[in-house]
């Protein structure tokens, strides 16, 4: 059984899902990777920044 | 009034068949539908990462949704989840993810697993959007 950590998951979920979202919502392969790359953070970013809200919001 | 909507010219379908023949093979196994029109750096991406979330959701003891549960939630996951195509009927026919989801990491599989399905929905219709000459 395959059992990663939380942070490990949403690296995984947010790798697999920028590829899938750069590729189908842009045309220009420059904009592709521009687009999975923005994705990408966005997505890590904000379980970042929503794991330290929750860490402020328990103290 | 003008409108600034850009609508994009239609162009020619690239090949002749069966329209719907990128969007079909495309749902069946991710990324096919890519290879189908000839995008075959696209489709190569989009397989591995699609069919990575797939089985990794199964690995981590994810639950299968199956229909006629009754449940809306759980069909709502089957809507999902039959966005695999031939790998959710592989992984059925296998009697994979039939467990009940006990742990986390479990439960993290499972979303997995429906995501895959959607992404791969996202993925076909692309790929029947190059078939038919609407995407470059």
């Amino acid at each position: 059984m395959f059992s990663p950590s939380h942070f490990t998951a949403v690296l995984l979920f947010a790798t697999f899902a920028s590829v899938v979202f750069g590729i189908t919502q842009r045309s220009a392969p420059k904009a592709m990777v521009r687009y999975g790359a923005l994705c990408w953070v966005s997505f890590v970013g904000v379980v970042i920044a929503a794991s330290w809200l929750m860490w402020v919001i328990k103290k | 009034m003008a409108s600034k909507v850009q609508v994009p010219a239609k162009t020619q379908t690239s090949s002749h068949g069966f329209p719907y023949s990128a969007l079909i093979v495309g749902w069946l196994v991710p990324g096919a539908g890519h290879l189908l029109t000839g995008r075959w750096v696209r489709g190569l991406p989009l397989f591995l990462s699609i069919t990575a979330m797939f089985w990794l959701g199964i690995a981590m003891q994810g639950k299968l949704y199956v229909p006629n549960t009754g449940d809306v939630l759980d069909m709502l996951g089957f809507a999902g989840d039959f966005g695999n195509g031939l790998f959710y009927a592989l992984a059925q026919f296998r009697g994979m993810g039939n467990i009940a989801v006990q742990t986390v990491t479990a439960d993290y599989g499972t979303k997995f697993i429906v995501v895959a399905g959607l992404l791969n929905f996202i993925s076909a219709v692309d790929a029947h959007n190059l078939r038919i000459g609407r995407k470059a």
